[in-house]
């Protein structure tokens, strides 16, 4: 059982000088800590990270003087692409950051710094070009890919330079998907923001809302009822459950191994048709709000969810002989895309990404949210750090889950399932992370006095991975990118935002 | 092959095949194609229809459901319907997410990468009305707001057979 850590000591913020934040950032540099998030408001900018070995993440604060504040990134890699970010939607200058090409903003927005408190300029829309990093050399081609794919996935556009079949560099150019999401819910009521942050990232519509009520709770003293809770783990691992399957399926798919596949395709929309009949939505979209949930568990969904167990823990074992059993598919997933523990460490990418590469974090566990800390579950961990490092994590994850859900079932608690929510008359702030099955995700919040959200930050687990990605595909053929690719699934719209 | 895979193989052949009947392509969406597809696009294409697919700013959750589609479940190849690679092997461009304006002339080149006759169907809140993103700075709104839509299929995101009974739709119209 996980220990339980005392909820409203967490995530302390601290304001800090601008020396000190310097020091974090160096502390962070050496190895010392892991970076959770970096964001910023019209006037400040907060870094959320942990010391190694020390449990309690927290905040710190450094104010934005004059426009600047000093750059995290020019110390610790990590914080680069958030820095660019920071940079597009507030204009708040990173003092030393090694790399200031625009990150988010293409040129097409309609304004610029659409966070920023005054500066709300109308331009010119045109297409500024991206310089690309250079590579130069004998023998090297480069090769564009995207935004738009051959596949039925999300936009986004890799530039490969290549060596004949190998792989020499890869870099990622994303923002494509970027909707303004942080605008959109900055300024609106609670229910309005929890819909908003369900449509961050689709394949994590129950993580984010997850994350997001966590951090209203937080913010204004909500002690959620018992079963919602439950009920809340419950969509959780049945999302983890249905994307894992769905990736498992795909990554074979990507070695020319159709059957898997094909059979994953059908578990997962077992797993889909019962959460519709469970809670209404096949992706349980909507369903946890800040208070609790929104939907209860019957008698005909609880009957559905335990056929659905004794599904797949019938087949499931089968699809997964049959990966162990087949040369041609370890062939093509062992030793391919390695992420090392080295890069790991620097990076603190969360979910399997992480923990194929020997880094053992795992929101449930080690910040011991509830219902986990009252639920018993183990968290894989491999060291090899290849696609099939990555796709061993996922198949004991889903082992995981259908334990877990089984667990929720059994220890169900009856009463309600939503507390009230209401404003306290002054401003509070709230921050929750929460374990989707890409990796933790972070939610920060700020609310007025009123109720309404004046800031929300959700950082998606993707930021600290699409890096890896480019690290993992170097020295590999071109022709197993997607396979990489695949075993990482980073997210497109959760990072644009 | 090894002894495991072809168990799973043969399973197919002997228990009751996954998928489920197809639907109707279903009145509303039949009646919405009707006003917008001109008698002159009614061409003959063998009941076969390539669709390509274009994430215009989708949250992903639409195309979750449209991979769900491929799923031995709903099966769509069945239907003479097929995803494919390219815009210039397309017939239908099967368009998700509120038109991010990073996205906008991607998907105008794509459109027009297409050749004619093509149908543009809008998948989605988010493509048919530009949905909770409906006035962003970084988003444009609608499809038909970038390039010309003859069927939306309405939902966050629709369930895989309202997407199917669309389809279905639009096929039985492109080639009658
Ligand atoms: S309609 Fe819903 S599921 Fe589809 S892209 Fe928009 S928010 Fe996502």
């Amino acid at each position: 059982m996980a220990k339980r850590i005392d909820e409203m000591k967490l995530w302390l913020r601290q304001e800090i000088d601008k020396a000190a934040w310097g020091e974090c950032a160096e502390a962070l540099g050496r190895g010392e800590g892991e970076l959770f998030a970096l964001f910023a408001e019209v006037d400040r900018v907060h870094m959320a990270l942990r010391g190694i070995g020390s449990d309690e993440p927290r905040i710190v604060t450094v104010k934005v003087e004059e426009g600047r504040y000093p750059s995290v990134g020019a110390h610790h890699a990590p914080a680069i692409r958030l820095e660019r970010a920071i940079r597009d939607l507030f204009g708040h200058e990173p003092q030393g950051l090694p790399d200031t090409r625009p990150w988010l903003d293409h040129g097409k927005w309609t304004i610029t710094m659409p966070l920023a408190e005054k500066r709300r300029l109308a331009r010119v829309v045109h297409d500024t070009g991206y310089a690309f990093l250079p590579a130069e050399g004998e023998g090297l081609h480069e090769i564009p890919v995207g935004p738009v794919h051959a596949g039925i996935i999300e936009p986004g556009h890799f530039r490969f330079t290549a060596n004949g079949e190998t792989v020499v560099r890869l870099e990622e150019r994303l923002g494509y998907v970027h909707k303004g999401t942080e605008r959109l819910m900055a300024g609106a009521p609670l229910d309005h923001a929890a819909k908003l942050i369900g449509r961050v990232s689709g394949d994590s519509t129950v993580a984010y809302a997850y994350a997001f009520a966590r951090a209203a709770e937080a913010a204004l003293d909500v002690s959620v009822p018992a079963r919602a809770t439950y009920l809340r783990a419950l969509m959780a691992e049945l999302e983890r459950i249905a994307n894992h399957l769905g990736d498992f399926g795909a990554i074979c798919n990507d070695a020319s191994f159709v059957a898997v596949q094909a059979h994953c395709g059908i578990l997962r929309e077992e797993v889909l048709q019962a959460a519709d009949i469970a809670f209404g939505h096949r992706l349980m979209r909507d369903c946890i709000v800040p208070g609790g949930v929104a939907v209860n568990l019957k008698k005909e969904g609880e009957a559905r969810l335990r056929a659905l167990l004794a599904t797949i823990s019938r087949d499931f074992p089968e699809l997964v002989a049959i990966y162990d059993d087949t040369p041609s598919l370890q062939d093509r997933m062992v030793t391919t895309g390695i992420v090392t523990a080295e890069l790991a460490r620097r990076f603190a990418p969360g979910g399997y990404v992480g923990r194929a590469s020997g880094r053992a974090f795992d929101a449930r566990r080690d910040l011991a949210y509830a219902p986990y800390d009252e639920l018993q579950f183990a968290v894989p961990l491999l060291q090899e750090g290849d696609v099939n490092a990555r796709v061993w994590i996922r198949i004991r994850e889903i082992e995981q889950s259908l334990a877990l859900i089984a667990q929720v079932l059994d220890q169900l608690p009856s009463g309600a399932i939503k507390a009230p929510i209401s404003s306290v008359g002054e401003e509070r702030e709230g921050t929750a992370m929460v374990e989707g099955f890409r990796g933790d995700i972070f939610v920060w919040l700020k609310l007025a006095a009123g109720g309404t959200v004046l800031r929300c930050h959700p950082r998606d687990p993707s930021w600290f991975q699409w890096p890896l990605l480019e690290a993992a595909v170097e020295g590999n053929i071109v022709a197993d990118f997607p396979l990489c690719n695949k075993s990482f699934n980073c997210s497109y719209s959760g990072h644009d935002l | 092959m090894s002894a495991r895979l072809e168990k799973l193989l043969l399973r197919a052949l002997v228990e009751k095949p996954a998928t489920i009947a197809g639907p109707s392509s279903g009145d509303k969406a039949a009646k919405e194609l009707a006003k917008t597809l001109q008698d002159s696009a009614r061409r003959v294409l063998g009941r076969a229809l390539s669709i390509r697919e274009v994430d215009a700013g989708s949250c992903n959750g639409c195309e979750l459901e449209i991979h769900a589609l491929n799923n031995p479940v709903y099966d769509l190849e069945r239907f003479g319907l097929k995803f494919v690679a390219s815009p210039r092997h397309a017939d239908v461009l099967l368009v998700t997410g509120p038109v991010t304006a990073n996205m906008k002339t991607a998907l105008e080149r794509t459109y027009n990468a297409t050749p004619a006759p093509k149908w543009v169907v809008a998948l989605g809140d988010c493509a048919c009305t530009g949905g909770l993103f409906k006035g962003s700075y970084a988003c444009i709104g609608a499809v038909e707001d970038v390039v010309p839509v003859d069927l939306r299929i309405p939902g966050c995101p629709p369930r895989p057979v309202e997407i199917l009974s669309g389809l279905i739709a639009l096929i039985e119209m492109a080639s009658r």
